[in-house]
């Protein structure tokens, strides 16, 4: 192969891995008045990761999914979705992402169903599809045989479940999700894993979650970013970070103490 | 079976088509956006439609209490009609305004669950999703408008015998409960907070209230509050249902100044309000 630049410009291989990222932000800033929330942060995320966010309260994790989701305009700085720029092209964005927020984000007074139904129509989804893709999301959720009843009567984990499935109804090519399993006892939280799992390996879909559970985040997450003050403090395969600490026998929650964990005031202006 | 990994089209529309196909893509995406909020909000009053019934309880206190006693006295210039006839749409339009200024709650308390962030991060427009939330306003100002009817032909008010001018008073109700309902929003989307919410709303109602001619002529008030009653659009509201509703009831500005001054002001609040939905969860 010829290369087509000197290559002490830049070597054309290996790929530079932002070229397949499908998140990628460049010096991503955002203030609220004194307070820098997201410091000048460059991040990529390749096409098929689950990524995973960590980060103690307050280190700009929500902040940063706020922004990725076009639900808060950056101060500075800019983050690409699929090609697209998510201040300036956020409509194209919003059809690239799902997003599954913290809060129980579904209308209890209506059923599984309804629920869906009016997702689909708010994404413009075609009847064809509607009445294709309601069944086998139901399905792939576990949640065929309930999916006429009313959500309030849900447990927490079937309600996780539908609020995935409501995200994920228009295919998005990433998923971001806020937290998904607190507040979720053992069994419930096995259930919303494999879901997510089911949705990188069968659908392809790209993940990016945060967290503050360190079993969720190495049992989902091929690479994990730790924020401290608006700035990746680290970022890496779970094994890299965990070598990184170049103590044996390392756990991540050794990895999240040593990155995130020192208290800090934040820093003037 | 095997279903298609995603749904490209067989045959793509050719380019020349293809705006033409966007344009009135977007449009149906629009409508059908405006439709779902409206659905939501139907859905939610037929499942308690409790608020209905108690807010129907002010309009009638006004109308039984405010409007027997003043409708003794003769001070009030309102062209030869009785009291009583003339503030009849003046109590209909107030109604409206209440619910509607109030109406932002909803959106606070969805702010709180979570469910708007939904819509957000959607692709449907959001002048859309706001367009949705006036109109669902509208049904219950409806609700609102057959209430005061209802209380008003009992107690003997004399209407425009023209049922077509009825059909105007219904639009003037839908249209005052959009305006109003999308102030209301962009409120909401600044204060964020059910307590501060509630603290501006109390504010706002008595003013707009008071500062319109929808108790007394706007020629009775002070100079600098028939400055104020001009920019507001519950004088105009009132002044067009005045005209419409009763018999002999004439409008001072002129039917078409009233529709289209309440139009515009709602077209431009459906712009601005969802400029700034958004910031309702920031």
């Amino acid at each position: 192969m010829v290369p087509l630049v000197p290559s002490f410009v830049e070597p054309l291989l290996p790929a530079n891995p932002a070229q397949t990222a499908i998140l990628e932000t460049h010096a991503l800033t955002r203030r609220f008045g004194g307070l820098l929330a997201v410091d000048q942060l460059n991040i990529a995320v390749a096409g098929g990761d689950a990524f995973g966010l960590l980060g103690a309260n307050g280190a700009g994790k929500s902040t940063l999914i706020k922004m990725l989701t076009t639900l808060l305009p950056p101060t500075s700085g800019t983050a690409m979705i699929a090609g697209y720029d998510v201040a300036r092209q956020a409509a194209r964005v919003r059809r690239e992402i799902g997003y599954v927020p913290q809060m129980g984000s579904v209308d209890g007074a209506l059923t599984a169903r309804e629920n869906l139904e009016v997702f689909a129509k708010l994404y413009a989804l075609s009847k064809r599809d509607l009445e294709t893709r309601i069944p086998q999301s139901l399905a792939n959720s576990g949640l065929s045989q309930v999916g006429d009843h009313l959500v309030n009567t849900f447990s927490g984990g079937m309600g996780r479940r539908l609020e995935i499935a409501i995200s994920t109804l228009h295919r998005p090519r990433l998923l971001f999700l806020d937290e998904p399993t607190a507040g979720l006892d053992p069994i419930a939280r096995d259930s919303v894993w494999d879901r997510i799992q089911g949705l990188r390996e069968d659908d392809g879909m790209t993940i990016f979650l945060t967290t503050h559970y360190m079993e969720e985040a190495e049992r989902l997450c091929n690479r994990i970013a730790i924020m401290h003050l608006g700035k990746v403090a680290a970022i890496g395969a779970p094994q890299e970070l965990k070598d990184s600490l170049g103590k044996p026998g390392a756990t991540m929650d050794d990895v999240f103490i040593h990155y995130a964990g020192q208290v800090a005031a934040h820093p003037e202006g | 079976m095997k279903t298609a990994p995603n749904d490209l089209p067989l045959v793509q529309p050719g380019l020349e088509m293809s705006s033409r196909i966007g344009a009135w893509r977007l449009a149906r995406e629009f409508l059908t956006a405006t439709s779902v909020i409206v659905e939501l909000e139907v859905r939610k009053l037929r499942h308690d439609p409790t608020e209905l019934i108690t807010r129907a309880v002010q309009p009638m206190l006004w109308l039984l209490i405010f409007g027997t006693v003043m409708s003794k006295m003769r001070g009030i210039p309102t062209g030869g009609i009785p009291y009583l006839d003339y503030m009849a749409p003046g109590i209909l339009a107030q109604s409206v305004l209440f619910m509607a200024i109030f109406y932002g709650i909803s959106s606070i308390r969805e702010r709180d669950t979570g469910i708007i962030v939904r819509f957000l991060v959607s692709p449907a427009p959001r002048t859309a999703l706001v367009l949705g939330k006036a109109l669902a306003a509208g049904v219950r100002a409806l609700s609102q408008t057959l209430i005061v009817y209802a209380v008003v032909i009992l107690m003997g008010v004399h209407l425009n015998p023209n049922p077509i001018a009825h059909v105007g008073v219904v639009v003037l109700a839908l249209l005052g409960a959009a305006c109003f309902s999308l102030f209301s929003l962009l409120v909401a989307s600044f204060a964020k907070t059910q307590e501060r919410f509630m603290g501006v709303g109390q504010l706002m109602t008595m003013p707009l209230f008071f500062a319109s001619s929808a108790l007394y002529p706007v020629a009775m008030m002070p100079k600098w509050l028939q400055v104020v009653s001009h920019g507001n659009p519950l004088t105009y509201q009132v002044d067009a249902m005045r005209a419409l509703m009763l018999r002999g009831g004439i409008s001072t500005f002129g039917l078409g100044v009233d529709f289209a001054v309440l139009s515009i002001a709602t077209a431009v609040m459906v712009f601005i309000a969802g400029r700034m939905y958004a910031r309702i969860v920031t």
